[in-house]
């Protein structure tokens, strides 16, 4: 007899397989040019069950261009683990072909070249005809959306979510959970929540007075699919009041809580689920070790860390997936439930190539309408890159370079701080920066570009702080992200130290001198999570800056060295 | 938009450079107060039960909870703080429920520990680290 142990893993080596000679086909099929959505979806439906998880969308309606990072260190048990192996060695872990759409779409190196030839990625119209595909061959799959939907782009900030909740709801999904949704205030979440046609689900989102369950929010839904009963589970971003404004949503408390999980994931078994899937925003590494505490969970759909995996990780008995972000991912799950538990599954995460995937001309409707009132304002062009603008890697992107550049001119600072966020679309050298590419990157509800003396030792404990939610070694101690972006200011970094230590030889660039612990230098920075925070926001300091350079040049940055890999 | 340094602003990264770095210097007190509380009897591991956020949300009000199915006292202490004791709960024999819920205020990121003494006379701890940090970078 075969155990569930050995099926899962038969399954797994088949699912790898399939994976894998998926991926050499693309290469080939790419060096023929000659890929087509048929080929990109097909899928030998398995099973009795469907799931398709889109998550970290970030209010990309339309096609974008996205790098992947070359840079995402692992630490502690998660070292040298996936998601933390990037560019070559991650194309030769998989088996994917230099040159080919797979390594366009996966993985860093080459990309300015690559993104000529194979287009943009992304835009929800393609995603609905993914989803469509999907329903055709099984027709109650569920759509599962991981959060960070209703933030990021000038027509979300201008709708306060609005447009995304009105596309969201033309691809009809199941449930969703949440992160950077709450710093819509929690007054709008409430208003938009309310009105939701399908789940919104959090088992870790509590009332902050009480530390009760917030009622707004379930822990998790029954679905009934394919015959089999089925519960989702969310997981909300768990580190929100930290990592965000906490101010905004002062009613609501999170935390991973994963007894809290168990209690829900025996809840529901006891009330006869067959099958267990957690929706989370808890990041990958965060997942996996949730995964190895938390038992009896099937599947877990892993967001917030924007990884983009082709295969599943098993932990246990659980299958973690990721999807990416931006819009550029749909994950397709089918799994084999039978007698009460998952016998084996097949997956595929499936890249959104939009020169390859027909747009759905139904969504694409509710997108045209949706930006119709912001379209003049969206498509003026501010300037020009002579570079790769990227943002995503553990330290500077060219896009933040560009951005602490701004703040160091137009605030006239000594040192300028940008957020580590992983979220941000780029822009191909040689492209026009529009006003859409600009908030793109930078749009929040708390954008205000603050200017503030620091002292040198202040300047220390911060990064000490921030580079301790990247590289603690215990994933639940990492709040995700990357590690803030300095101008103007180098620094040498120790990633295997303890907090305190990390950090040395931090020093000022202008004058090359070493950072003086007493002494205050003027600091530059935005998206700070504290309440009364002012400043022009910072959308219009990075606009006037590239408007004064006309093109833009961002070749680089080697002022962060890294030790201790 | 004109910007100059006359474009005030109020704050920037964060508050208090305390809630930087783990605080070591008060351990000692509080070794002196569990040696207090247990008599110096040797302490192991069993039927206590701490519950505590890996990060705090707000380092001046933690929720925390404690529970045993057999204690008589549990003492809970903040290793980090000028005064690490906390509470201490007592629970008599006919006690439906031997857990206790609070807030506590903690000075730093530092471990919350929880020592529990038994009906059988015998002690118990269970220790988790709370973080407090500066955050305000995720993705």
């Amino acid at each position: 007899m075969i155990s569930r142990r050995d099926f899962l893993q038969t399954s797994m080596a088949a699912s790898a397989i399939l994976g894998a000679s998926g991926f050499g086909q693309w290469g080939r099929l790419a060096a023929q040019q000659a890929l087509t959505q048929d080929q990109l979806l097909e899928f030998d439906t398995f099973g009795n069950v469907s799931l398709i998880h889109i998550t970290d969308i970030h209010a990309q309606l339309k096609p974008i261009y996205f790098r992947e990072p070359s840079l995402n260190l692992g630490v502690g048990m998660n070292k040298g683990k996936v998601p933390h192996i990037t560019g070559a060695d991650f194309r030769k872990m998989y088996g994917i072909n230099d040159g080919s759409y797979a390594h366009y779409a996966l993985s860093s190196g080459d990309f300015a070249a690559l993104a000529q030839g194979f287009g943009r990625v992304g835009g929800l119209d393609r995603v609905a005809t993914v989803i469509n595909q999907i329903r055709s061959d099984r027709p109650d799959a569920l759509l599962l959306d991981g959060g960070d939907t209703w933030h990021g782009s000038y027509t979300c900030y201008h709708t306060e979510g609005q447009d995304m909740v009105d596309v969201m709801n033309a691809l009809k999904p199941d449930a969703m959970t949440f992160h950077w949704e709450f710093t819509l205030g929690s007054e709008r979440v409430q208003e938009i929540v309310e009105g939701l046609p399908f789940a919104a689900l959090g088992q870790n989102i509590f009332d902050a007075e009480w530390d009760e369950p917030a009622e707004l929010f379930p822990p998790y839904k029954f679905f009934e699919r394919g015959g089999v009963k089925i519960a989702v589970i969310g997981q909300a971003f768990p580190y929100m009041p930290i990592a965000n404004p906490g101010w905004m949503f002062p009613e609501y408390s999170f935390g991973i809580r994963d007894e809290n999980m168990q209690e829900m994931v025996d809840q529901v078994r006891a009330e006869g689920a067959e099958l267990v899937v957690c929706l989370s925003h808890n990041g990958f590494d965060v997942d996996k070790k949730m995964a190895s505490i938390v038992k009896g969970i099937d599947v877990i759909l892993s967001g917030h860390t924007h990884d983009a995996l082709p295969e599943p990780v098993l932990v246990g008995e659980t299958i973690i997936v990721a999807s990416g972000s931006n819009g550029k991912f749909v994950s397709r799950v089918d799994l084999d439930v039978r007698d009460g538990r998952m016998m084996g599954f097949r997956h595929k995460l499936i890249p959104i190539l939009s020169d390859v995937i027909t747009p759905d001309a139904d969504v694409a409707a509710v997108i045209d309408q949706v930006r119709a009132p912001y379209e003049d304002t969206l498509a003026e062009v501010i300037g020009h890159s002579d570079s790769l603008l990227y943002r995503r890697g553990n330290f500077n992107g060219t896009w933040d370079d560009l951005i602490c550049d701004a703040l160091l001119s137009e605030r006239e600072a000594d040192i300028a701080l940008s957020p580590g966020v992983r979220w941000g679309p780029s822009i191909l050298p040689g492209q026009d920066i529009t006003r859409e590419d600009l908030w793109n990157v930078t749009s929040m509800s708390y954008g205000e570009a603050y200017r503030n003396e620091m002292t040198g030792e202040f300047l220390h404990v911060v990064l000490e702080d921030v580079a301790d939610n990247i590289f603690n070694p215990d994933p639940y101690y990492q709040q995700g992200g990357d590690m803030v972006r300095t101008g103007g200011l180098g620094y040498r970094i120790d990633i295997s130290k303890p907090q305190g230590e990390r950090i040395t030889d931090m020093t000022l660039l202008k004058t090359g001198e070493k950072i003086d612990a007493s002494k205050t230098y003027q600091v530059a920075g935005w998206a700070s999570v504290n309440e009364g925070t002012e400043g022009p926001m910072i959308w219009d300091v990075v606009e006037a800056h590239i408007r004064k350079q006309g093109t833009v040049t961002a070749t680089g940055n080697d002022s962060v060295e890294v030790v201790g890999i | 938009m004109q910007l100059t340094r006359r474009d005030a602003i109020l704050m920037g990264a964060g508050a208090a450079l305390t809630v930087a770095l783990p605080l070591r210097a008060f351990a000692a007190k509080g070794d002196e107060a569990i040696a207090a509380f247990t008599g110096g009897a040797e302490v192991g591991e069993g039927d206590i039960k701490l519950t505590a956020p890996e990060i705090a949300e707000n380092g001046n009000t933690v929720p925390i909870e404690v529970s045993s199915g057999s204690a008589v006292e549990i003492m809970v202490l903040a290793m980090g703080n000028p005064t690490p004791a906390v509470a201490t709960f007592k629970f008599g024999p006919l006690a439906a429920s031997r857990s206790a819920s609070t807030r506590i205020r903690l000075a730093g990121t530092q471990d919350v520990v929880a020592i529990a003494k038994l009906e059988d006379g015998s002690f118990v701890k269970s220790a988790s680290t709370v973080k407090v940090t500066i955050g305000g970078c995720g993705g």
